[in-house]
């Protein structure tokens, strides 16, 4: 009787276990992407989705152990877009994260839908001042930065070197605005001029016209995307580059230097991170990036291999169960992974306390043009919203 | 505000004006003569910028780069004339920009299929990159200049081709009448695969010119499309002396309200009002301009006679 009924149980257990396996195995990580893969700005969302896919290859295509399924969606640059997707992706997928998101008002719509289901939302690019004050949210992370930290740096550069006579160029929108808000917070000295350009503009001859009549002394600009394509052309063939120094926030990048070329080299950039900072994990991510796709990464494509990181921080540390949030929002607070620009911690609102370096476009030995970090400005900055924050 | 100042700005504005007057020719005339509407007209100043670059790079001359996207947009033009445009022409006008506007998309895909969707590197050739000296002391860029000299002669070109050749008698014919054309026996098709085609290369002109100042990369007609519908509309559709007059006003109105809006503003209100309401004000300009000529002249400055 004893022995049956062991080896009974014996059964009885090896078939539980022949049951669960593949069970457990099914165990899965949805994780949903959400970016801009059309229009003209599509290019950045590919250079974060190639990140996205180097990051899972480190992990060796799992993340927090867990066998992986991305889903990537398309915002097209429209709030109302980025709800749908992030709805599909919740409701149909019932994917486990949310992350991506280039547009802080894509993001703005977005945050609520995620976290209003229970899910945690990692932004990697967009970083709204609500998001990191008034509005923050124990579901929300972000691995990018505050809109106005990076003007703040290069506020604090001019600052501390003295410049004056500072001609202020930005496009006419919130971001616009807020850089120049940024900027100002740290740069006290004299400004000539404020102007701001239509959204979108193509042709800035008639404010660069206007701007050599001034006669200023140094040109602080912000054009994202095409726009800083076009104005770093036209500003070069002013014969201005070389004359007069440009420093800009956001306008030359990995993506737009290809596109440039020797009208970007001279120009000065603030930033957390670049391809030339030196720690582990950087080398290792710079060089197999420039393996897999043949060209050096960029910004956007950093923070978004930081999000899938700190997800797989966060899965780790609850072993696996997803269901447990609270576990995870707890485990993604102590930001526990080898973030890409070293040294990493979150301040009460979810938001990164980082460096900012200040970086210069160079023509190098070997005829590419890239950029190099001169110096660092900001060590552990944190943004100026956090107070504002009530969260617990 | 000095007079060198003011000179230089009106510079920039006729270079914008011309630029825009080469994307407005072919599509006025194709509007006016074909009653067609014609959304996708932005990606054949695409197509133009980017075979006139491939070539570039591919001949190493900037010149045949030039010759090659001119001939290149032609025929583009051309193909999708015959391929797809022809049969929309007795559809309503929202069939054609449902049709038209499905083109656009079409054709940024294909551009971004083939070249990518990263912006590309145009540059001006060697002997247009330096700089003119103006009377007035300051400096021009040589390449904006050229672009100016090769936008007049165009036009000057276009003008003789109009009102002195026989293919202008049939443009003109087939813009006031075009059953009564056909009636004579012109070949009314062949007609309309001829204007969809040259006005393609104006196009194409325009964008391969436009390559090194904006950059090249999918969805750059799109942009300057809705300022081209604003100057044909203000020109009067189908007419060329219309772009051409439109083009200029438009161009020049956009840069001297860029220029000298907020300044003058800021010396009637107060400066942060100025300082507010200006940049908003100098970029609805263009469109004010045109809300005030449709109300006193709905059909333009100068329409084409006939209809």
């Amino acid at each position: 009787m004893h022995t049956p009924l062991r080896s009974l149980v014996a059964a009885v257990s090896v078939a539980a276990f022949a049951f669960s396996a593949p069970v457990s195995a099914q165990q899965k990580v949805k994780i949903g992407f959400i970016s801009t893969f059309s229009g003209p700005q599509g290019v950045m969302g590919q250079f974060m989705k190639e990140s996205v896919e180097l990051a899972i290859d480190h992990l060796g295509g799992k993340v927090g152990g867990l066998p992986v399924e991305m889903f990537y969606g398309d915002d097209q640059l429209k709030p109302d877009v980025g709800v749908q997707v992030a709805e599909e992706m919740l409701k149909k997928n019932q994917v486990d994260f949310v992350s991506g998101i280039i547009w802080s008002n894509v993001m703005m719509a977005v945050v609520p839908v995620v976290t209003g289901s229970n899910k945690i939302m990692v932004g990697t690019n967009a970083g709204a001042s609500p998001l990191a004050g008034s509005q923050c949210n124990k579901l929300y992370f972000s691995t990018s930065w505050n809109n106005d930290q990076t003007p703040e740096a290069m506020g604090k550069f001019l600052q501390d070197n003295g410049v004056n006579d500072l001609y202020v160029m930005a496009p006419n929108y919130q971001a616009g605005k807020d850089m120049v808000a940024g900027l100002k917070r740290y740069y006290k000295g004299r400004i000539v001029e404020e102007v701001y350009t239509k959204l979108g503009q193509q042709d800035y001859q008639a404010e660069i016209t206007q701007l050599r009549a001034k006669s200023p002394k140094a040109v602080f600009a912000f054009y994202p995307g095409g726009m800083g394509i076009q104005f770093l052309k036209q500003y070069d063939q002013a014969g201005l580059r070389g004359q007069l120094p440009l420093y800009t926030v956001y306008t030359v990048d990995e993506i737009s230097i290809p596109a440039v070329k020797d009208a970007a080299v001279g120009i000065y950039e603030t930033r957390y991170w670049s391809p030339d900072l030196k720690n582990p994990a950087n080398d290792k991510f710079v060089a197999d990036y420039k393996k897999k796709y043949g060209k050096l990464p960029v910004f956007y494509g950093a923070q978004s291999y930081d999000g899938i990181m700190l997800i797989d921080s966060a899965i780790k540390a609850v072993k696996g169960n997803l269901s447990n949030v609270d576990g995870m929002v707890k485990a993604m607070e102590k930001a526990d992974f080898k973030s890409l620009r070293g040294p990493f911690t979150y301040n009460v609102n979810h938001h990164p306390i980082q460096n900012f370096y200040l970086l210069k476009t160079e023509k190098l030995a070997s005829g590419d043009i890239e950029m190099r970090i001169q110096k660092t400005i900001f060590e552990k900055h944190k943004d100026s919203y956090f107070q504002d924050c009530k969260m617990k | 505000m000095t007079f060198g100042l003011l000179f230089e700005q009106l510079l920039n504005g006729l270079q914008f004006g011309v630029t825009l007057f080469l994307m407005a020719a072919g599509l006025t005339l194709v509007f006016g003569i074909m009653n067609f509407i014609n959304l996708a007209h932005g990606s054949l100043y695409m197509v133009g910028a980017y075979l006139a670059l491939a070539a570039a790079n591919w001949t190493g001359s900037y010149l045949a780069g030039v010759a090659l996207g001119l001939a290149g947009t032609l025929v583009v033009g051309m193909a999708v004339e015959v391929v797809a445009l022809r049969n929309l022409y007795d559809r309503d006008h929202l069939d054609q920009v449902l049709a038209t506007f499905g083109l656009i998309l079409f054709f940024n895909e294909l551009v971004a299929i083939i070249w990518g969707r990263a912006a590309l590197f145009a540059s001006p050739p060697s002997w247009l990159a330096g700089h003119i000296d103006l009377f007035t002391g300051s400096r021009y860029p040589a390449y904006r200049a050229a672009i100016i000299l090769v936008g007049l002669v165009t036009a000057l070109i276009l003008w003789y081709v109009v009102t002195r050749t026989r293919l202008g008698m049939l443009i003109r014919a087939g813009a006031s009448n075009r059953t009564m054309v056909a009636a004579l026996g012109v070949n009314i098709r062949l007609l309309y695969t001829v204007v969809f085609g040259f006005g393609a290369a104006l196009a194409g002109l325009a964008g391969l010119m436009a390559g090194p100042i904006y950059n090249v990369q999918p969805g750059m007609g799109e942009l300057v499309l809705i300022q081209v519908f604003v100057v044909i509309v203000i020109g009067g559709i189908g007419s060329v002396r219309g772009a051409l007059v439109g083009a200029i006003i438009v161009g020049i109105v956009d840069t001297l309200g860029r220029a000298f809006l907020k300044p003058l503003m800021a010396t009637i209100v107060s400066a942060p009002a100025a300082e507010s309401a200006g940049p908003a004000l100098a970029s609805m300009l263009i469109y004010l301009l045109m809300a005030v000529v449709l109300a006193f002249r709905p059909q333009g400055l100068f329409p084409a006679r006939g209809g």
